[in-house]
């Protein structure tokens, strides 16, 4: 017995190290046939690893003061050695974070991911997902500019928007009347503990319960069906590692090409990454000409202008954006279709989709842009779209003809 | 039909009415932060106009070794308002007395061109006219009603407005020079360009080192990937 | 690997070959991104500007008086020792810790028994090689408290109770192990006194 495994055998009898490697990672039995989207799984982790790193050294020369944030930036720009490296990796990651997500989240949708036994992945990872915005839309005011002020303003009079407690509701948020160091400093502790705690427990939820139903696949069968009569092995399964693994470092390796063009040759990413306004020093008395939210919220922004204030309230608009997401946690049980995969459904819900995700896009567009009349008319056909994905999603599922599934992963 | 050509309009304008904050024409600046001759250049206008009222708090001194300027050639050509080159661009106005002339704080301009832009300064320091009605005596075809008063009007000297009528009303068409200053269009056009070069650079002044990690990163991650593709292959070969 | 599709033989030289390849690529591109983060804990350009030499004015400190300056954020004494002061330091040797200076803490033009450049002026770091507290000046020659009548005036560390004497050398039997720090200086001209460099060729 060599060294190594006198210190495994050591330590596996005090905790399950092998035990849960193989469960995990050697042993963990996942279909063959993953194609292009489940590669974005694993780049959301890398992200949120990489968040966090970069996050603590952020912090370890950020103030959160309302007279020396903004300046604290910019001394870890210049001033700290590497700063404006961890900055740039910590602003482009956030975005990307977002892409990453989303695509995600566009996979689940294409191949049924949410759809019986994995209601609640979809659960826990509907719930990482708010935690996410929560988590960015924290961060975004710690620069302190124009946008992070105003930005933050914006968001936090919505709550102002629920009846009866509105006000004293948007008062104890930012713990003041208006933005101000106090909501900053809440903001830094919210950014840079709680938020963080919070998603890393929802992920080792996501991945639990993920490992315990096994992954679904771009055909939406379950491998677990057709198992070696000897070894129990799913016949469709191959272990994770070493098959995933290496096969995730290189769709690791070509993110970070992505990343890097982005990070090293245009971090501002035009305007979508980092705004132009938000290295202005915020101003609580001039609002910027035109503020916008970062893009990555601004399909539910949308969504929040296309309706119009009723009773004299912005209420209803809020509602509707709450309800934008809200009814994402319904998605398994509004599906009632035969297949789970895109591959083997008709073609209602293949238009249904390309629809829902057109309009996504759409709304995400006319959020960034000033509000006009033809633009609110376009917001709201978009929100009504969006909404009857849903809405109508028991229905349309449950009449259309589907084709045979394979018994078998196929390609 | 009438939709969907509204739609079509509406994408095309989209970008112009969300992302320029002023309809005004600029001019594109002649910006190249690797030119480290201009920088200087641009770094002396800096120093010897704008710092006057303006600070740049986020930029030390000693940083211009950057552009090739040695300690003792910025002790003493350069450091003013300062004692040591290890200092910040700091002010030594007031801003209470800031506010009481212009109207308003000059701002820092630490990150003045990421913000505004190299085209907006670049045109904007070249569109100052002389206005009677303003207590400055100057106004700005880019901003109008600026409080800052032309500042280098000895060197560009007096531009005065020629009108032209749009919609009934009367607008600033171009600047015309009335009396001229120390040195040509062209010479003070070329500082100004100098001037906003600093201006870009001093915004990040590590831009050029990222551009060139960056290379050297891609470079590893191509390479990086070569390798893993073959291992990948290897692998599944199991697979397939 | 146990899967062996299509009865062809894994070769196990080549696998292990791209392991170890991806590792080491792998490996370089972790250290690659380490590299910055382990960096920017180093002082900023900030702090080095902060711990640029300093100028001091030393002609207005009186005959036995001490002035404290900033150097690095630390303090450094400069000491203008009477001639009093001077005639007591080399008479109690046999109570120092390391009366030759042996230990490296000072520069080597300042390895003398006044551990100084000039023998009137002392510029010490004021930290005390303890625990890090900043000792007390106590001129006061035979302190009752510090061993009567033999205190020939030193620095005193309230903490733990070390003693140094007025050339910044350490008792012995303290808690602290070695003589205080003389920091890099040189003289610009009589009045000007430079501290955080060497005088050139020095």
């Amino acid at each position: 017995m060599s060294a190594l495994q006198k210190v495994m055998g050591w330590v596996d009898d005090r905790f399950p190290l092998t035990a849960t490697y193989k469960a995990h990672l050697s042993e963990y039995y996942a279909p063959k046939n993953f194609n292009f989207w489940y590669f974005f799984g694993s780049l959301a982790l890398l992200l949120l690893v990489l968040q966090i790193v970069t996050g603590i050294f952020l912090t370890m020369n950020y103030k959160p003061d309302a007279e020396l944030a903004f300046a604290s930036v910019e001394y870890i720009m210049r001033d700290v050695e590497w700063g404006w490296l961890i900055r740039y990796m910590h602003s482009t990651g956030a975005s990307l974070f977002f892409v990453v997500v989303y695509l995600h989240m566009f996979r689940g949708l294409m191949y049924g991911s949410y759809r019986k036994p994995r209601e609640l992945i979809w659960i826990f990872g509907v719930l990482i997902y708010l935690a996410l915005m929560a988590e960015a839309f924290l961060g975004y005011l710690l620069p302190w500019g124009q946008m992070s002020f105003w930005g933050a303003q914006v968001i936090v009079n919505l709550f102002a928007a629920v009846p009866f407690i509105g006000e004293d509701l948007s008062i104890w948020i930012r713990g003041d009347f208006v933005i101000s160091d106090a909501t900053l400093n809440r903001f830094f502790a919210f950014h840079v503990i709680a938020l963080p705690l919070v998603l890393l427990g929802l992920v080792v939820v996501h991945l639990v319960a993920l490992h315990e139903v096994g992954s679904n696949n771009p055909d939406g069968i379950e491998i677990k069906k057709h198992k070696d009569p000897v070894t129990h092995i799913p016949l469709d399964g191959i272990p994770f590692h070493p098959y995933y693994t290496v096969k995730d470092i290189v769709g690791v390796i070509v993110f970070l090409m992505v990343f890097s063009a982005i990070m090293f040759f245009g971090p501002e990413m035009g305007g979508y990454f980092l705004e132009a306004a938000n290295f202005i020093p915020a101003d609580p008395l001039k609002t910027p000409e035109h503020i916008a939210p970062l893009w990555y919220f601004t399909p539910f922004y949308a969504i929040l202008r296309a309706v119009p204030p009723m009773f004299g309230s912005q209420f209803p608009g809020v509602v509707a954006m709450g309800l934008s997401i809200v009814f994402l946690f319904f998605l398994p049980w509004l599906d009632r279709s035969k297949v789970k995969s895109i591959r083997y459904r008709g073609p209602i819900y293949k238009t249904m989709l390309a629809l829902f995700i057109v309009s996504f896009i759409g709304l995400g567009y006319l959020g960034l842009l000033p509000s006009t009349p033809v633009a609110t008319i376009f917001a709201q056909v978009f929100s009504v779209i969006y909404f009857l994905f849903f809405l109508l999603m028991p229905w349309y599922t449950s009449i259309e003809k589907t084709k045979p599934e394979p018994e078998r992963v196929t390609g | 039909m009438k939709r969907l050509k509204n739609f079509l309009l509406l994408l095309a304008a989209a970008p112009i009415v969300a992302f320029a904050s002023t309809t005004v024409h600029l001019d594109r600046a002649p910006v190249n932060v690797a030119d480290q001759d201009s920088l200087q250049r641009g770094a002396r206008v800096f120093v010897n106009y704008c710092l006057s009222c303006h600070s740049a708090a986020s930029m030390r001194y000693s940083r211009l070794q950057d552009l090739g300027l040695t300690e003792e050639q910025i002790k003493d050509n350069l450091l003013f308002a300062a004692e040591k080159p290890g200092e910040t661009m700091k002010v030594g106005m007031s801003k209470a007395d800031a506010k009481a002339w212009f109207g308003a704080t000059p701002p820092d301009l630490s990150v003045i061109a990421r913000s505004r832009g190299a085209d907006w300064l670049y045109t904007y320091l070249r569109s100052f006219y002389r206005d009677d009605s303003r207590a400055t005596g100057w106004n700005n075809t880019v901003f109008d009603k600026v409080g800052m008063p032309h500042v280098m009007w000895d060197l560009q000297g007096e531009m005065a407005p020629v009108y032209k009528k749009v919609d009934g009303h009367e607008v600033v068409d171009r600047l015309e020079l009335v009396k001229p200053g120390s040195v040509t269009l062209a010479e003070y056009d070329a500082m100004v360009g100098d001037l906003v070069n600093y201006l870009v650079w001093m915004g990040e002044p590590d831009q050029l080192k990222r551009k060139q990690l960056g290379i050297i990163v891609l470079a590893f991650l191509a390479f990086f990937f070569v390798v893993a593709y073959y291992l990948k292959k290897e692998f599944w070969k199991d697979i397939h | 690997m146990s899967q062996e599709a299509d009865g062809q033989k894994v070769d196990t030289r080549k696998r292990k070959f791209l392991i170890a390849a991806t590792s080491a690529v792998g490996g370089v591109a972790a250290a690659g991104v380490a590299i910055p983060l382990v960096m920017s804990m180093m002082p900023s350009a900030r702090a080095r500007a902060a711990g640029a030499p300093v100028e001091v004015d030393i002609s207005k400190i009186e005959s036995g008086a001490i002035l404290t300056v900033e150097w690095q954020g630390k303090p450094v004494w400069i000491v203008n020792r009477s001639p009093e002061m001077l005639e007591l330091l080399g008479k109690h040797d046999d109570k120092l810790g390391d009366p030759q200076s042996e230990q490296p803490q000072q520069p080597a033009y300042c390895k003398n028994p006044t551990r100084s450049i000039k023998k009137e002026y002392l510029v010490a770091v004021g930290i005390c090689t303890h625990l890090g507290c900043s000792p007390t000046f106590r001129k006061d020659i035979g302190a009752a408290d510090l061993g009567g009548a033999d205190w020939p005036g030193g620095f005193f560390c309230p903490c733990h109770g070390s003693k140094f004497d007025l050339a910044a050398r350490v008792y012995k039997n303290v808690p602290a192990p070695i003589n205080l720090k003389i920091p890099p200086h040189q003289y610009l001209s009589d009045a000007k006194l430079l501290i955080g460099v060497d005088a050139k060729g020095a």
